[in-house]
């Protein structure tokens, strides 16, 4: 068996790689279920419907499908433009309690349809300037972001930490670090009601459109694209790179952050340290299950709120850990890099 | 030369409908210096790439010494003796020469390493074949000429009977290219078999002793070099007669783009040490001489892409500061860079997008930040058809293209803009005898129509037979121009090496 590069890739097979490397990666855990001793059928039959078998599900299912979309898209954009953007947790979590800062000490009393903006934009700016950091040390100094922006994931958390449990601590809270809440007048409202789900979910897949227009239709689109395939030849053509790159980490850590300011006017209000269960990290996962692709990253995040809701229900039917939706999140990502191998290479004889 | 080491027997390759080699067949002796001719795109590449396992071939086989070779496995190949220079070398520039060498032949589970026996081994035949190199020397420190010493050395460190070359001397110097021919020689007089691809004619008539010609993905014809000539191969490989066409007397205009006492220093080294030159209207300026002598500093300070440390340009007669890329495109200057594959063109980007990339901005191109795909697409239509760029349309992927065909995309979107000024570095490397000439022409057109062209190049005969007047460069200067009708090759020669007067203008 030798493996040969393919040039042409019909459009059904970059359609079908997805879907493939998720059913690979659902017939591999179902070994791990089986092994658990649970029927394999049945319990992804419990995922489904544990993720959307009740209203009361399938928009929480949403809900935490949400962020994931933005994180996704924030490292999605960014490793197009070959921007290795691996600090999306600390992103999210500097928007995050930025909107909870500015929303409960500057525009507690603003009404909805001024403070709900200038809250996102908040969220979105905090994220932008926690990359434009690390992007700032690589042109300057060729400083490999992908440390920097890991390392300072876990700055940004203690940042928050320390905020939570200092001048932004909420004083009802009994004790616990947590910080104030931002005004009712500037949750996002419902989008189904009497649930969690929220305008959020709109605003990302809008987003995600957006993106997808941005890249494969504008002139910034073009030139960020040169500038991660070949810098000296987008320089050669013009192209500023360092602008380029910048705007790259802005629209990236933008999305990232405003991920952390919608979770924050979406669903809580507040901020503690648990507010991401490692939305920054999924959205790694979620960029490369898409394939970098914009409109991929909706669906991607789909699926993974999908695992990670459904296997709540499947673990209460079944008696198997919630673990299991991990493995299979994770293997999904491994099968999908051997997917798009597949997918690039042919077999022959 | 009786003994037959290598045969090809009617390989054939597609790639979707387009059929690259069709029916090959050749063979090669032991001891011989087999030369593939053949166009840009005519599948020389893609042979050579089957050969090595790189492409397993759609129909035919290939034996070796009378065994058939398993196709598509380059480990295979190498285990039958068969070696291969890339264009695009494959050594790893922070490793040393040695490191280098060993890569890939150490067993993976062997506790001791072999580094004394290799390094023995290195020796003996860097010293049997005349390719001195200094083993612990970091691959990165070394010239392009030394580096490709090196993988010609690790082909035969692995025990290559039979060693492939694709166009070994675009990148050489002409003294290099001696050297290497002179090596080559050597290794055939000691029992190897050579295959080499160039489009040179002189090189290949010095040096081949049988040259196999390809167009279309068809062996057309095979001549003992002995028994041809150039024209004959140039004609073979085309179809039909070609002649570089050669420049008639012509009004020049106003000067456009001067520099005077233009220093550039990169990293504490001055790559160009107070150049002048005058470049007018309707005239071809050539700068000649041995690459590595701050041609590349010249190119890229007058591409935009390089600041000068001090001394003036001036564009139309106005002291500029630094070019940008912004500027040189807005005030017509068109930019041919030597390095295609780097800086020409994003191989991964579609042939559209390196047709307009430099001009994006431009109106008829984008319109508030939207990209005008349709606008793009035909205007590198355009450029596809008027150019002759084949193997591919506007949306291809442009790494498909053949050497030559890029190299002909990147002339063709400078030239149909009819440029006020042209920077033609190396601008024929590479391509074909046919293309050659069509390149010239055009070149030769731009001027007409009153475009002031810098053509920076070391090919003697591109240089004799375009420019109107001639600077050599040689460590980073300049000299005085000189009328191309008052020179000769020999005299021309002398400037290369440095030989100038001073005073003389
Ligand atoms: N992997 C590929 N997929 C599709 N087309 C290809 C591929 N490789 C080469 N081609 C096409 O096959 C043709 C022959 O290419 P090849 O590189 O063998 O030409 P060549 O003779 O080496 O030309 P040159 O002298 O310009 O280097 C070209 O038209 C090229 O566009
Ligand atoms: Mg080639």
């Amino acid at each position: 068996m030798r493996f040969e590069r393919r040039e042409h890739r019909p459009l059904a097979l970059i359609v079908l790689t997805p879907l493939l490397a998720v059913a690979a990666a659902l017939a591999l855990s179902g070994l791990l279920i089986a092994a658990a001793g649970a029927p394999v059928l049945e319990a992804y039959w419990r995922i489904l419907v544990g993720a959307f078998g009740s209203r009361l599900s399938a928009t929480e299912t949403l809900t935490r499908a949400t962020p994931l979309m933005l994180t996704g898209l924030a490292a999605a954009v960014a490793f197009r433009a070959r921007v290795w953007n691996i600090g999306g947790e600390g992103q999210f979590y500097l928007g995050a309690i930025a909107t909870a800062a500015v929303g409960s000490q500057l525009l507690s009393g603003a009404p909805g349809y001024l403070s709900i903006p200038l809250l996102l934009i908040s969220g979105a700016l905090a994220g932008m300037i926690l990359l434009i950091v690390p992007l700032w040390l690589r042109l300057r100094f060729s400083v490999d972001e992908v440390v920097t922006s890991l390392l300072l994931n876990f700055v940004a958390v203690l940042v928050v930490s320390m905020l939570i449990d200092g001048p932004l601590k909420d004083p009802l809270a009994f004790g616990w670090p947590q910080s104030q809440s931002v005004a009712d007048a500037a949750m996002l409202p419902k989008l189904v009601a009497r649930s969690r789900l929220h305008w959020g979910f709109g605003i990302a897949v809008v987003l995600a459109f957006v993106v997808h227009f941005v890249q494969s239709r504008t002139v910034f689109g073009m030139k960020s694209r040169a500038a991660g395939l070949s810098p000296d030849g987008a320089v050669f053509a013009g192209v500023p790179l360092a602008r380029t790159l910048l705007l790259v980490a802005c629209l990236s850590g933008g999305l990232a952050g405003l991920a952390g300011a919608v979770e924050v006017l979406g669903v809580k209000g507040y901020v503690t340290t648990d507010l991401s269960p490692g939305f920054g990290y999924s959205g790694i996962v979620v960029a490369m299950l898409a394939g970098l692709h914009p409109l991929g990253v909706v669906l991607a995040a789909l699926f993974t709120a999908t695992m990670f809701v459904g296997a709540d229900g499947m673990s209460r039917a079944l008696k198997i850990p919630t673990y299991i939706a991990d493995v299979t999140v994770a293997l999904s990502l491994i099968t999908m890099l051997v997917a798009v191998f597949f997918a690039q290479y042919r077999i022959r004889r | 030369m009786t003994e037959t080491v290598l045969e090809i027997d009617g390989v054939s390759k597609s790639f979707g409908d387009n059929k690259v080699n069709d029916a090959i067949s050749m063979t090669l002796a032991r001891g011989e210096i087999v030369a593939l001719l053949g166009e840009n795109g005519a599948g020389k590449t893609t042979l050579m790439s089957i050969l090595f396992g790189h492409y397993t071939p759609d129909e035919g086989c290939i034996r070796v010494a009378g065994a058939n070779l398993p196709a598509g496995r380059p480990r295979a190949a190498i285990h039958a003796g068969i070696g291969m220079v890339h264009q695009h070398f494959s050594l790893a520039p922070n490793l040393t020469v040695l490191e280098n060498v060993m890569t890939g032949t150490e067993k993976l589970w062997s506790l001791r390493s072999e580094t004394g026996r290799a390094r023995t081994k290195l020796k003996a035949l860097a010293e049997r074949f005349g390719l001195a190199v200094d083993p612990d020397a970091r691959l990165g420190d070394l010239s392009v000429g030394e580096q490709q010493r090196v993988e010609i050395l690790k082909a035969l460190y692995n025990d290559a009977r039979i060693l492939i070359l694709d166009e070994p001397t675009a990148v050489l110097t002409n003294l290099e290219a001696e050297t290497l021919f002179g090596t080559l020689k050597e290794m055939a007089r000691q029992g190897l078999s050579l295959i080499f691809i160039s489009h040179k004619l002189d090189e290949v008539m010095a040096a081949a002793d049988r040259v196999v010609v390809l167009r279309g993905g068809k062996v057309v014809a095979e001549r003992r070099a002995a028994e041809t000539s150039k024209a004959e191969l140039a004609e073979l490989m085309v179809g039909h007669r070609v002649a570089r066409p050669i420049r008639d007397a012509h009004e020049r205009g106003e000067p456009v783009l001067e520099a005077a006492a233009v220093s550039v220093r990169i990293d504490g080294v001055d790559r160009l040490k107070e150049a002048s030159f005058r470049l007018h209207a309707g005239e071809v300026l050539g700068i000649i001489g041995v690459s590595g002598n701050g041609q590349a500093a010249l190119a890229s300070l007058l591409s935009g892409t390089l600041a000068r440390s001090s001394g003036d340009i001036l564009l139309y007669g106005e002291a500029i500061g630094d070019l940008s890329v912004a500027d040189t495109v807005a005030s017509g200057i068109g930019r041919i860079p030597e390095d295609r594959t780097r800086e020409g063109a994003i191989g991964e980007m579609a042939v559209w997008e390196n047709a307009v990339l430099e001009r994006i901005d431009e109106p008829r191109f984008s319109r508030r930040g939207l990209v005008d795909r349709s606008a793009a697409i035909a205007f590198a239509e355009t450029i596809v058809r008027d150019f002759d760029v084949r193997g591919g349309g506007a949306r291809t992927r442009t790494r498909l293209l053949s050497g030559g065909n890029m190299q002909k995309l990147i002339l063709g979107r400078n030239l149909a803009e009819r440029p006020r000024i042209l920077i033609a570095a190396q601008p024929a490397r590479g391509l074909d005898e046919g293309a050659v000439a069509a390149v010239h022409a055009r070149i030769l057109e731009a001027r007409k129509a009153g475009t002031a062209v810098l053509l920076i190049s070391e090919d003697l005969d591109e240089v004799i037979g375009l420019a109107d007047r001639i600077q050599a460069i040689v460590g980073g200067r300049l000299s005085p121009p000189v009328s191309a009708d008052e020179v000769d090759a020999r005299a021309l020669g002398l400037m290369m090496a440095g030989a100038w007067k001073k005073e003389a203008a």
